[in-house]
């Protein structure tokens, strides 16, 4: 059990998440309970508007949480300054960056942030990072371009580069999949899940690929109406996690074959 | 990222075309001086002519060096709110930063009475000028800056910025509306904008603002550079965002502020050096942008300036309409030729 403690990264307890408003609090999810292990790919699923992001935002510190508590390295979030939280805890968000005048290589580089000294120079260890990080993703080729010339599935890549570039043990992915096309989503997973057995980073990740993620994730997090659930993805199909998340009588989820089918 | 080693040569060649321009303005004007006997002035030894020494040393030689610093800072203010603001078109004159820095000069001049006895010395007018103006386009930046905070989309921002422009010059047009000829005319040149009559003090006072808010500007580098990603994005870097923005705003109302306050309002520099810029320097790092837009605002001026002395006649443009004459068909040229304007 100790042994096993030691290997949590992120944990919540009873969470819950929602904004304050001047009527009182909006609840988005609440009781969200779940410890991820280091080196794990976990993957978040539940219907558009259920608060994938609301969550994704609350655990990365970007917003604060109504009640309950995030562990990050058995500390309180609320414990960590911005700048500690950035070594620790990196991301990858739905938003492309603002100046598309940046090139590749410039993006990646900017993960290196939390580290370089006050004019931004980078070190020859900062270079090698940077390196690795392009040639983890494949953007060796793409590195002096600039980012309005590449396609949604190239940015992804160089998004996660740069991610990778922060060097830090957690990378939390808001939607990577999004926008792109089959091929491009099951490469981007894969990657994740390539990232995370080969450099034991921790990766979590909201998708509404429910069935490539049932086939690649360590573990699951399933935000349903009113309730979470956090398992091996197998046994979430057992205890029928997925059969409530969307309405029956259009869409339906096959246990066996781990997909969703469209009723006739 | 590409560091501003790799662009050292070309910040060497801009400045040392920058030089032959400051040489060539310095001898151009209503009276052409040769170039020789500019350097003998230099070096102390006068002028064959008693009055070209006094020109050069006491008009052209102040004017020249505020024209160099008031495109400069404006570049760099322009370049500085491109970046925050996440807009292309944010500059000095659209948000609002010169009609803010309007309203401060025309309370200080056409409310003196009110306030009575506030030009002291010549020292202290000046400095209150600075003030004035500085707190005025302060105040405009960080009223447009609680809306952004309140407003994410660029667009309402550049309007409401506009709308605060409006609403000051109409405080100014009420001012106007009360005060006496005298005070009315002394606002009025002001606002024509004019790089000449600088008494060196006033240069002195030009060239501690300028540094001031060059220093904070590169000192915000970095953050700036995090900022290209966006907010989200810089947070998650460990950026403070709020501390980020204070500095960045306090450069740009300390450059435009006080440049306004000597020059007078002075439009399109600010906006268009940047862009310039960025089509020939393939870098977004900030820490290169900045000399380059620093160099390039400076040359801009100076040339605007010279051609507003009209080489060869007796007659001297307004400054404003100059750069505006100048600026404006680049913005034109810049977008008809790359279609697109990215920051």
């Amino acid at each position: 059990m100790d042994s096993k403690k030691k290997n949590i990264i992120l944990e919540s307890r009873n969470l819950t998440v929602g904004y304050v408003k001047k009527t009182g609090n909006l609840i988005i999810a609440d009781t969200v309970n779940f410890s991820i292990e280091k080196g794990e790919l976990v993957g978040l699923v539940g219907a558009n508007g259920i608060g994938k992001s609301t969550l994704l935002r609350t655990l990365t510190g970007m917003q604060n949480s109504l009640n309950g508590e995030v562990f990050l390295n058995e500390k309180n979030l609320k414990e960590y300054s911005s700048f500690q939280l950035a070594t620790q805890l990196s991301v990858v968000l739905t938003e492309a960056p603002t100046s598309k005048n940046l090139s590749v290589i410039e993006m990646v580089s900017l993960g290196r942030q939390p580290y370089t000294n006050w004019v931004g120079s980078l070190s020859e260890e900062d270079k090698k990072t940077i390196q690795s990080a392009l040639e983890a993703t494949e953007t060796e080729a793409l590195a002096n371009r600039k980012c309005f010339e590449l396609s949604d599935g190239q940015m992804q890549r160089v998004a996660i580069a740069r991610a990778l570039a922060q060097d830090t043990p957690l990378i939390i992915l808001d939607e990577p999949t999004t926008h792109l096309d089959i091929y491009h989503r099951a490469y981007i997973l894969k990657l994740l899940k390539k990232l995370a057995s080969e450099t034991k980073k921790t990766i979590l990740f909201s998708t509404h690929e429910i069935d490539l993620a049932i086939q690649l994730t360590d573990k699951m997090l399933v935000m349903a109406k009113g309730e979470t659930y956090f398992d091996d993805p197998c046994k979430l199909i057992e205890a029928g996690r997925f059969d409530s998340l969307f309405p029956k009588e259009t869409i339906d989820f096959d246990g066996k074959t781990g997909r969703f089918t469209i009723r006739k | 990222m590409q560091t501003s080693q790799t662009y050292r040569f070309h910040f060497l060649v801009l400045f040392l075309v920058l030089i032959a321009v400051f040489l060539v303005n310095l001898s151009m004007g209503s009276v052409s001086i040769p170039l020789d006997e500019i350097f003998s002035v230099f070096i102390g030894n006068g002028a064959s002519k008693e009055t070209w020494r006094y020109i050069l040393m006491d008009y052209r030689l102040p004017k020249a060096i505020t024209a160099m610093l008031a495109g400069g800072g404006l570049a760099i203010s322009g370049l500085l709110m491109q970046t925050l603001f996440r807009n292309p078109l944010a500059g000095p004159f659209v948000l609002g930063l010169s009609s803010g820095a309007s309203l401060g000069v025309a309370i200080l001049i056409l409310g003196a009475s009110a306030f009575g006895g506030f030009f002291g010395t010549l020292l202290l007018s000046q400095w209150s000028l600075v003030i004035a103006s500085a707190l005025g386009s302060f105040l405009v930046l960080l009223a447009v800056l609680a809306v952004t905070f309140r407003i994410k989309d660029t667009m309402a921002i550049l309007i409401i910025g506009l709308m605060f422009g409006s609403v000051t010059t109409a405080v100014v047009s009420v001012l106007s509306y009360f005060s006496n000829a005298e005070q009315l005319q002394q606002y009025i040149f002001w606002s024509f904008g004019s790089l000449g009559n600088q008494s060196w003090q006033g240069v002195f006072i030009l060239v501690i603002c300028f540094l001031a808010g060059l220093l904070l500007s590169i000192f915000s580098s970095k953050s700036l550079n995090a900022l290209l990603l966006g907010e989200n994005y810089a947070k998650s870097m460990g950026l403070h965002i709020k501390k980020t923005t204070f500095i960045i705003i306090l450069a740009t109302s300390i450059l435009a502020g006080s440049i306004t306050a000597f020059v007078g309002p002075i439009a399109f520099v600010g906006l268009a050096v940047p862009h310039l810029v960025r089509q020939f320097y393939k870098s977004s790092n900030h820490l290169v942008l900045m000399p380059a837009v620093l160099l390039c605002g400076a040359l801009l001026m100076l040339v605007c300036d010279t051609l507003a002395q009209l080489p060869f006649s007796e007659f001297t443009l307004p400054i404003n309409a100059i750069t505006s004459l100048v600026g404006a068909p680049m913005v034109i040229w810049l977008l008809v030729r790359k279609r697109k304007l990215f920051f």
